[in-house]
C-alpha cells in the first residue's frame, strides 16, 4: 500500500517551520507511527518524533494527524485514508504546547497544570485501623480517570486553552476529579472552591473536543461536568458559572423553554451593573434587528413570565425526575 | 428509510432571539415538500447546562420529547446542533440502560406517554442530505450561488462525540455542510475554525474567552475570502452574528462577515425571497452578500 505523508517540520535553531512530503510503500495494517518510523529509518533520519511502547500505553506519541490529536501508534493508516492511496496524511505536532523539534512538543505547561491541582490524595482525620475502604461503585467511576496516560491529546486540541493560557485544561481537571471524588481525600470542599475560580471548571465551553480525542475513554469534559455538579452540591455558588446553570434550570422549570433575556443578568449577578452595561450596545443592536424576545421580558419565576403550553405536565416530570438520582455509595466497615 | 414528514422541535433560540431561523425553516421546508408537525409542548433539551446540576431532569424531559414524537408516529427533526447532540446523548444513555429507561417511562406514564428506543432524530442538515437528497436539491436550485464563498460552521454537538452521532452508518456526516454548500453552487471556504467551538456556552461566564473564540474563527474565514459563514446551529449564530460587534472589539480583528442559517442558504438557492427569511434581521448586515448574489445570473 502506498502511504503519503505531509509532515510539519520545525527547526529548533531557527524556529522556522515548513512541511516535508514523503511517499512510502507499507503493509496494509500499518499505523501512522509505523509509517513515520519507516520514514525516519529509510527516508529521512533527521525527522524527530517521540515514541516508546507502540501499544497505546505509554502516551508518548501524541501528535495531530489530519487535524486531530491522536496517538500515532493507535491510528491505522487504512482507517484514516479510507483506502484512498492518494490521501495525503497531514502530520503535525500537538497544539497548545511549544514545539521543540518537528513532532516533539515541550510538555512543561502540561505538567505544571497537573501540579496545580495537587494530584494526590490528602486524607484528613485519624487513620483507619486496617485500611481505607472505598465502595466498588466509586472505584469503578474513578477508573475512567485513572485510565489517563498523560499523552496530552486533550490539552493539544482544547479550544479554550487556545485562547486562554490560564485555563487548567482537560487533563488536569480530569485528574482533579480523580482526587476530589475519591472518598479517601479530605479536602473536597477546598479543592472544589479553588477549581471554581477563573481558569477552572466553569471556563470549559463543553465543546466535547477532549472527549473526542482522548484515546483512553477518560472523557475529561464529562469529569468537568461531574466536578460542576459536586461544586454546586458543596454550596459553591457565588460565581457566574454556578449562577448560569441555576438561572438556566430555573428558566426551564418555569417556562419549558429558555428565557434568553434573563440569562446574562442571572449569570453575572442581577446587580452587576458594570458588566450588564457592557452588554448594552450589543443588546441595542439586537433590538434594532428585531432579535430581542420581548415575550421574555419578565424573569423566570415571577408572575406573568413566559410559559409554554402544558407546563403542569412538565413540572410533574421535573418533580418526579428527582427520584432518578443515583444513591450515593456508602463507605462501610 | 427516507422520511418526508417529521415531528419538529424548533428549540428555544428559534422561538426567541433568532426568529428568522424559525421562519426560514418553515418556509424552506414547505418549498421542499417536507411536512413538519411542530411539537409545541416539548421542552428545552437542557443544552448541556441543566446536565451540570441535574442530568436526570434533562434525561426525563428529553425522553418526554421523544415520546411526544412517537405518539405522532413520526421521526424527530431539530434545527440546532446542540439539540441534536444532547438528544443523541440522551438517546444513547436510555438505550444502554433499560432499567433506567423503565423508571423514566414510569414518570412519563402520568401523561400517557412512553418512549421506545429507536426513534430517528435528525438535524435539518442530516435530513437534507440523507432523506431529501442533494441530487433532488440540485434540481430545485433556481439561483445557483455561483461565485459566493461560504465557510461552514458546524457547532460542536453535531460533530462530537462521534461515537454517539451515527457516524458508523453515515461516515460523511462531518462533511455534509461542505456538500450542501457545493450542491447550491457556492464555493467552500476551508478554514481551521469550522469544526471548533463558537464560544457561546461561556459568554456570560468568561466573556473575553468566548468572544475571542468567535472573533478568531470569523477573522480566519474572512481572511480566506469568505462572503459568509453558514451554520446549522442557532447558538453558534448568536455568538458569531449577534456578538460579532463585541467580538470585533475584544479581538481587535477587523471583522464584518454575515452569518446565515442553513435553511436561509437553501432558501436563497431555491428562490425564496430573502425578506421572507428575515435576512434583513441579522445584526451583521447581509446586504453585501445579497447584492453579490443579485449580480449573479439566475437559472431559468
Amino acid at each position: 500500500m502506498k502511504v503519503k505523508l505531509k509532515v510539519k517540520r520545525t527547526n529548533p535553531e531557527t524556529g522556522q517551520s515548513g512541511y516535508s512530503n514523503y511517499e512510502i510503500e507499507a503493509a496494509e495494517n500499518v499505523t501512522a507511527l509505523d509509517a513515520l518510523i519507516q520514514v525516519r529509518e529509510y527516508e529521512d533520519g533527521s525527522l524527530a518524533l517521540r515514541c516508546s511502547c507502540r501499544s497505546a500505553i505509554c502516551g508518548s506519541c501524541s501528535m495531530r494527524i489530519d487535524g486531530q490529536a491522536r496517538l500515532a501508534c493507535r491510528a491505522k493508516v487504512l482507517a484514516l485514508t479510507r483506502g484512498d492511496e492518494n490521501h495525503e496524511m497531514v502530520v503535525e505536532p500537538m497544539g497548545n504546547m511549544p514545539v521543540i523539534k518537528d513532532l516533539v512538543n515541550d510538555m512543561d505547561s502540561f505538567w505544571s497544570k497537573m501540579r496545580q491541582v495537587d494530584p494526590f490524595l490528602q486524607p484528613e482525620g485519624p487513620e483507619p485501623v486496617a485500611e481505607y475502604r472505598v465502595p466498588n461503585e466509586t472505584m469503578i467511576d474513578l477508573t475512567h480517570t485513572m485510565n489517563c496516560i498523560m499523552c496530552g491529546a486533550c490539552v493539544s486540541d482544547c479550544t479554550v486553552l487556545e485562547v486562554d493560557r490560564n485555563f487548567i485544561a482537560p487533563a488536569a481537571l480530569a485528574k482533579a476529579y480523580r482526587v476530589v471524588a475519591d472518598p479517601r481525600d479530605g479536602h473536597e470542599h477546598d479543592r472544589l472552591e479553588k477549581l471554581s475560580e477563573y481558569g477552572g471548571i466553569w471556563d470549559c465551553t463543553r465543546c466535547n473536543m477532549c472527549v473526542e480525542v482522548c484515546p483512553k475513554g477518560v472523557a475529561p469534559m464529562n469529569r468537568i461536568l461531574q466536578l460542576r455538579e459536586m461544586a454546586l452540591e458543596n454550596g459553591i455558588k457565588n460565581n457566574a458559572g454556578a449562577r448560569h446553570t441555576n438561572i438556566f434550570t430555573k428558566s426551564i422549570e418555569d417556562g419549558g423553554r429558555l428565557n434568553e433575556v434573563w440569562m446574562l443578568p442571572g449569570s453575572v449577578g442581577m446587580f452587576n451593573l458594570p458588566r450588564i452595561l457592557k452588554e448594552m450596545p450589543g443588546a441595542l443592536k439586537m433590538a434594532r434587528a428585531g432579535k430581542l424576545p420581548f415575550a421574555q421580558a419578565i424573569p423566570p419565576g415571577f408572575p406573568g413570565s413566559h410559559k409554554m403550553k402544558g407546563m403542569d405536565r412538565v413540572r410533574n416530570v421535573v418533580r418526579k425526575a428527582a427520584s432518578l438520582k443515583p444513591k450515593k455509595p456508602e463507605v462501610t466497615g | 428509510m427516507e422520511y418526508s414528514k417529521w415531528a419538529f422541535w424548533p428549540g428555544c433560540v428559534s422561538k426567541g432571539a433568532a426568529p428568522e431561523l424559525y421562519l426560514a425553516t418553515n418556509r424552506v421546508a414547505k418549498e421542499l415538500g417536507i411536512e413538519l408537525v411542530e411539537l409545541d409542548q416539548a421542552t428545552c433539551t437542557g443544552a448541556g447546562v441543566i446536565q451540570e446540576q441535574n442530568p436526570e431532569m434533562a434525561d426525563a424531559l428529553n425522553a418526554r420529547t421523544f415520546a411526544l414524537a412517537q405518539q405522532l408516529g413520526l421521526p424527530l427533526m431539530n434545527i440546532c446542533s446542540t439539540c441534536q447532540g444532547i438528544e443523541s446523548m440522551v438517546q444513547d444513555k436510555l438505550t444502554k440502560r433499560p432499567e433506567y429507561l423503565a423508571k423514566v417511562n414510569a414518570i412519563l406514564a402520568d401523561e400517557g406517554l412512553h418512549y421506545t428506543p429507536g426513534l430517528v432524530i435528525k438535524n435539518f442538515l442530516w435530513l437534507l442530505v440523507e432523506d431529501f437528497g442533494l441530487d433532488r436539491l440540485k434540481k430545485m436550485v433556481t439561483r445557483p450561488l455561483t461565485g459566493l464563498r461560504v465557510g461552514p460552521f458546524y457547532g460542536c454537538y453535531i460533530l462530537r462525540p462521534s461515537s454517539i452521532l451515527g457516524k458508523e452508518e453515515h461516515p460523511d456526516r462531518d462533511h455534509y455542510l461542505e456538500m450542501v454548500i457545493e450542491a447550491v453552487g457556492a464555493t467552500v471556504v476551508d478554514y481551521e475554525g469550522s469544526k471548533k467551538c463558537c464560544g457561546f456556552p461561556i459568554l456570560t461566564i468568561n466573556r473575553e474567552n468566548s468572544l475571542t473564540q468567535a472573533g478568531n474563527h470569523i477573522h480566519e474565514a474572512q481572511d480566506l475570502g469568505a462572503d459568509a459563514l453558514v451554520s446549522p446551529c442557532p447558538l453558534c449564530h448568536l455568538n458569531l452574528d449577534a456578538q460579532q460587534p463585541a467580538a470585533k472589539q475584544v479581538t481587535g480583528h477587523d471583522i464584518d462577515l454575515p452569518i446565515i442559517h442553513l435553511p436561509q442558504l437553501i432558501g436563497l438557492a431555491i428562490g425564496v425571497p430573502p425578506k421572507e427569511m428575515r435576512m434583513d434581521h441579522h445584526v451583521v448586515s447581509t446586504k453585501k452578500l445579497l447584492e453579490k448574489l443579485a449580480a449573479a445570473p439566475v437559472r431559468a
